[in-house]
């Protein structure tokens, strides 16, 4: 008698087992706990339709620069060609699949895998494979690949590109819109208002291994309920308080967002009486030592917002902070944990002091952060707290259950927003 | 100039008290009393929070920058009153130090550092290792870091740091 079958179909959709009580405003603590689901944002976030962000062009100024970096969890490098033109190729052998690339930056003429020192052009092409036409020995050819072996055919993965105002996103979807189009108007303005076309400069990195689902990070930037609370900082200097002028907007499919707010706009004259200064987190009598931690000096094209907080799904964070420029990039691995790298950067027309001064504001923000600390901090037990009990649920219905654009911070409708974007594209 | 090999010759005295300034440093960064930290330092220093990537490539961003003994008081506000964090032990293992020069003024010299974390409900881990590079002047109150630049070579940092290293 034969052993029943074993079934090696998929499960069904992970996606559409979920529970939601209603809309996205109560979210299933197994949206962050569970590995199918996370493989399935992986293909569908990551791998097909969308832009990743992989860097900016000012770390590969040169032709022959490359950095290494990733989309999604593959391994990929961005690299500059004789040409000058920006690529972006899987760091995956076509032979035998080697990660080969294993400096995280430099500067090359070609690539080659070290393992059967097979050669690709900085755009990817392979141009040579050892022992290809064989080895003469005695009179006679060994090996030798086949005859209808084309090097053309084995390139290594080459993504498609997009750059603006300096800023380089690759995907593996060939079919991917426009990165214009992926955006949409409302975000790419104020992408366009902080990569004007100005040479940006690079002022260093920061690497964080935050033990969280990576979703959690889009969320922490899609949350101006937050700020103005954990941030001690942010409510004590007016940075972040939620009755300073503020505007939530997000693209059509509400899955990038932007946060704008305006330090100073109000609150401040109604001193300690108003409600955001009762918070426990606001200190009355906390003054600076050394004020010039928060030296603020407003620039042209800031245009009237003293921070604006860009979240572009899935995979980057764009800050303006006061003076302080970040990219924040998300790099997922597993559903439990992500590394987050930060790019802090410049313009090429700023004064050493204005240099000065953004590295010296760059204290407030990255895993040390008089602010940002405290982040991967909540992220990390956060998911503890999923772990603990998956069939439970997470609230985001400050400011209602809708999602929609707002012209306050007094709600978690980027959240919904986000959540509406997931089902959508999740459980089709 | 980072050649182990240049060590210069200084008098025993010497030796003793930038030991045991090192010493020092380490067990009231161990201790859990953030206050003594800042006094390690000159009014008008210099202290930084670096990953090696950055350091080695002259990108200037560090993890933390400070520039003055104010700003560091400012960071012990921030541990006691300000940063939400998980509570963690920190423990330094200061190796000896290297001494590239010496005269009347101060001292130029090295060391190389681990500290390991350990939080309440779990092991001890290796949290953040690296190299001081200090630069040391004598004062009427004995001898104070007029530049500490910690150099990291764990620049993937586990979650958050908190704590002065």
């Amino acid at each position: 008698m034969n052993p029943a079958p074993v079934s090696l179909a998929p499960p069904a959709n992970p996606a559409a087992d979920l529970h939601w009580e209603a809309g996205t405003s109560r979210i299933p603590f197994a949206i962050y706990t569970d590995a199918q689901l996370h493989q399935k944002e992986l293909e569908r976030f990551f791998y097909r339709a969308h832009w990743s962000y992989v860097g900016l062009e000012v770390e590969i100024p040169e032709p022959g620069d490359f950095k290494r970096t990733v989309v999604g969890e593959r391994s990929v490098i961005m690299t500059r060609s004789a040409e000058g033109a920006i690529h972006v190729v899987e760091n995956v052998c076509a032979h035998r699949g080697m990660q080969f690339c294993r400096e995280r930056h430099g500067n090359k003429k070609e690539f080659v895998c070290p393992y059967h020192q097979w050669s690709y052009t900085l755009q990817g092409d392979l141009q040579g494979v050892p022992f290809r036409r064989g080895v003469r020995q005695d009179g006679k050819v060994n090996g030798g690949m086949p005859a209808d072996f084309a090097l053309k055919d084995h390139g290594l993965k080459a993504l498609k590109v997009a750059t603006r105002g300096g800023v380089v996103f690759a995907s593996f979807d060939p079919d991917v819109e426009s990165l214009e189009d992926f955006m949409g108007p409302a975000i790419l303005a104020y992408f366009d208002r902080l990569f004007n076309g100005r040479k940006l400069t690079l002022l260093g990195y920061n690497r964080q291994r935050i033990p969280g689902n990576w979703k959690l990070m889009q969320e922490n930037i899609k949350d101006p309920y937050h700020p103005g609370l954990l941030h001690t900082w942010f409510v004590t200097f007016g940075l972040w308080r939620a009755d300073n002028k503020s505007e939530l907007r997000m693209d059509a499919h509400h899955r990038h967002a932007a946060m704008i707010s305006t330090r100073g706009s109000s609150g401040q004259a109604s001193g300690a009486a108003a409600q955001v200064t009762q918070v426990s987190s606001f200190k009355d009598k906390m003054a600076l030592e050394d004020p010039r931690f928060l030296d603020i000096v407003p620039e042209a094209w800031w245009n009237g917002p003293t921070a604006v907080m860009m979240t572009l799904f899935p995979s980057v964070i764009f800050q303006q902070q006061v003076n302080s420029v970040s990219t924040r990039q998300i790099q997922p691995d597993g559903h439990g944990a992500f590394d987050f790298v930060w790019t802090h950067f410049g313009f090429a027309d700023d004064t050493p002091e204005m240099t000065q001064r953004r590295l010296r504001q760059a204290n407030l923000f990255g895993p040390a952060g008089f602010v940002s600390a405290d982040d991967g901090e909540v992220i990390e037990f956060s998911q503890q707290g999923f772990a603990q009990k998956p069939f439970h649920r997470a609230l985001a219905e400050l400011g209602g259950r809708e999602v929609g654009d707002t012209d306050h911070m007094v709600t978690e409708t980027l959240i919904r927003g986000m959540y509406a974007y997931w089902r959508k594209v999740m459980e089709a | 100039m980072d050649s182990p090999s240049m060590t210069a010759r200084i008098d025993f005295d010497t030796w003793l008290a930038l030991t045991q300034l090192h010493a020092d440093y380490a067990s009231a960064l161990d201790s859990g009393q953030w206050e003594l930290w800042p006094e390690f330092f000159t009014d008008d220093c210099v202290y930084k929070l670096q990953p090696r990537e950055n350091f080695d490539r002259g990108l200037p961003l560090a993890t933390l920058s400070f520039e003055s003994k104010r700003m560091l008081r400012d960071r012990v506000y921030g541990i006691r009153e300000t940063l939400f964090h998980d509570p963690y032990y920190q423990r330094h293992v200061v190796g000896t130090p290297v001494i590239h020069s010496a005269d009347a003024s101060g001292i130029q010299c090295e060391a190389n550092y681990a500290v390991f974390r350990t939080k309440l409900d779990g092991p001890s881990t290796v949290f953040n290792v690296g190299r001081y590079i200090d630069t040391i002047v004598r004062t009427p109150e004995g001898l104070k870091f007029a530049q500490r630049l910690c150099i990291f070579d764990s620049e993937m940092i586990p979650n958050a740091i908190i704590y002065p290293i």
